[in-house]
């Protein structure tokens, strides 16, 4: 894992404190995701990949906490998470489908710092994301824009159906094209006449979609748990080093 | 003050003694993973365990040696920095009281350390007194990879990130060094009854 030197370079040390944030803008995503545009004063600044803590506070005094990445990359204006409707879920209805421009909210952060990606630390890059966890690759992929970087970027997106299909215009549309190729596998629901990969994640499809083990790619996972697991894994058995595969395990065990 | 959360009313339980639940955290019914990368899979015939460092002879158990050490029952709650508690979880495995026992050592701190590279450092003091085991079984179960089979440390009154998955040693050491997530920005010792989540907590 990583030495002492990338530690300390990634881990700047303003205390993470509470900050009151600004909900500015709601952009929705798909029918079920979310994301919120926040004026945080105060900020100081984050790392692609990095996620923050969110607390809400009932009228009667009584808060949840719950994580989530940051979607925006550092050198955009307001800091983005995209939250992802969990049926039944204490915080993510309310994110996703309460909050509007001009509430508030707590946040601290940047959390993390292992799962976080610079345009200095090079490639080539492999991300793979399933839902909502695509929304730290997103991040790496923006700030690989803001800095015009050409660095070898491979982006496997896995959703369900073409509704859920997290930021797919700006995926698009995102450049330097140099060097960048986005692929999408939808595992239940393809787009009519799609030619590209359905179904789940598999050995296949990475080993069609990844760069070779021996260009050691630095490899970024993220999504539920059990996504995060069979990727690792057939990454792992692909011959990548366990080293070089980042995850970000959103959680529940999904069983 | 914090701001109010407008519409928000929460989901409150009322069949759990709040004196449980620290502050921050929320019950939850499953078991989450949550680890930075892939999962090793050592077999238990190719585990060992160790322990090194400040220690006048080092000390090293076989899966079986370690199995044949007098065991431990303990249900104990478990809470996880990424704000999830989970209450009554039941383990199996060896007190580190009895792995060690009669050692002499100068040492105030441990670093425990696994397979995949990751560690985390504790005071000697919060792994001893009854307080930490290295556990291979939950719920009656041989405990699955995924949760740091075949086995973790078990240090319930900390944070999980504490209990290091795929366990292979402690070392004894006089200084205290970060651990992996200590080493980005985590809190260097992590009780949750005091919320010590970040290092600036
Ligand atoms: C480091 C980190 C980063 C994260 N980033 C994001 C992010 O960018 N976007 C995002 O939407 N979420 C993210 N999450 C997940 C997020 O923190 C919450 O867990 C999620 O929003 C559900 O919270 P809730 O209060 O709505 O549901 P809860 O009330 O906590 O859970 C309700 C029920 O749903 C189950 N459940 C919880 N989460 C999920 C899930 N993801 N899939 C299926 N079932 C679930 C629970 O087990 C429980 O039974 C992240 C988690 C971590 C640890």
């Amino acid at each position: 894992m990583a030495g002492a030197a990338v530690l300390e370079r990634l881990t700047p040390r303003v205390p993470v404190t509470w900050r009151v944030a600004t909900v500015r803008a709601v952009v929705d995503e798909t029918p079920t995701a979310r994301t919120l545009v926040l004026d945080v004063p105060g900020w100081p600044g984050h790392v692609a990949g990095q996620h923050v803590d969110v607390r809400l506070t009932a009228e009667d005094g009584y808060q949840a906490q719950r994580s989530y990445s940051i979607a925006s990359g550092p050198e955009d204006p307001g800091l983005a998470i995209t939250v992802q409707v969990v049926p039944g879920g204490e915080v993510s209805p309310y994110l996703a489908g309460e909050a509007r421009p001009g509430d508030e909210l707590e946040l601290r952060g940047p959390i993390g710092g292992f799962f976080a990606w610079r345009v200095a630390d090079g490639g080539p890059l492999l991300l793979v994301g399933g839902g909502s966890g695509l929304a730290p690759l997103m991040a790496m992929l923006r700030h690989r824009r803001a800095q015009a970087s050409t660095v070898e970027a491979r982006l496997l997106a896995s959703v369900r159906g073409p509704a859920d299909a997290l930021y797919r215009a700006e995926l698009d549309a995102l450049g330097p094209r140099e060097g960048l190729r986005v692929a999408w596998t939808y595992t239940r629901e393809r787009p009519a006449g799609w030619t590209g990969f359905t179904g789940r994640v598999d050995a296949g499809m990475l080993a069609a979609v990844a760069p070779p083990p021996e260009a050691a790619p630095r490899c970024f996972v993220c999504g539920p748990t059990p996504f995060v697991e069979t990727v690792a894994d057939l990454l792992v058995r692909a011959g990548h080093d366990p080293r070089a595969v980042h995850a970000e395990r959103f959680g529940p065990t999904g069983s | 003050m914090p701001p109010i959360s407008r519409g928000f009313q929460g989901r409150r339980r009322t069949d759990v003694d709040p004196a449980r639940i620290p502050p921050g955290q929320y019950l939850t019914p499953d078991f989450p993973v949550l680890s930075a990368g892939p999962t090793p899979r050592t077999p238990p015939d190719a585990w060992t365990f160790s322990i090194d460092g400040a220690i006048d002879e080092p000390r090293r158990w076989t899966w079986a040696e370690l199995l044949a050490l007098p065991q431990e029952t303990v249900t104990v709650d478990i809470h996880c920095v990424t704000k999830w508690s989970k209450l009554d979880t039941e383990w199996t495995g060896v007190s580190l009281d009895t792995l060690l026992d009669g050692v002499e050592t100068a040492a105030e701190h441990v670093v425990a350390w696994s397979d995949g590279g990751y560690t985390t450092n504790l005071p000697l003091e919060d792994v001893t007194g009854g307080r930490a085991w290295i556990a291979h079984t939950y719920d009656g179960e041989p405990l699955a990879p995924e949760h740091g089979g075949p086995a973790r440390l078990l240090v319930p009154h900390l944070y999980f990130w504490k209990s290091a998955k795929w366990v292979r040693g402690i070392t004894l050491s006089v200084e205290d060094r970060p651990g992996f997530w200590e080493g980005y920005g985590y809190h260097n010792h992590g009780d949750p009854w005091r919320e010590q989540r970040y290092w600036s907590d």
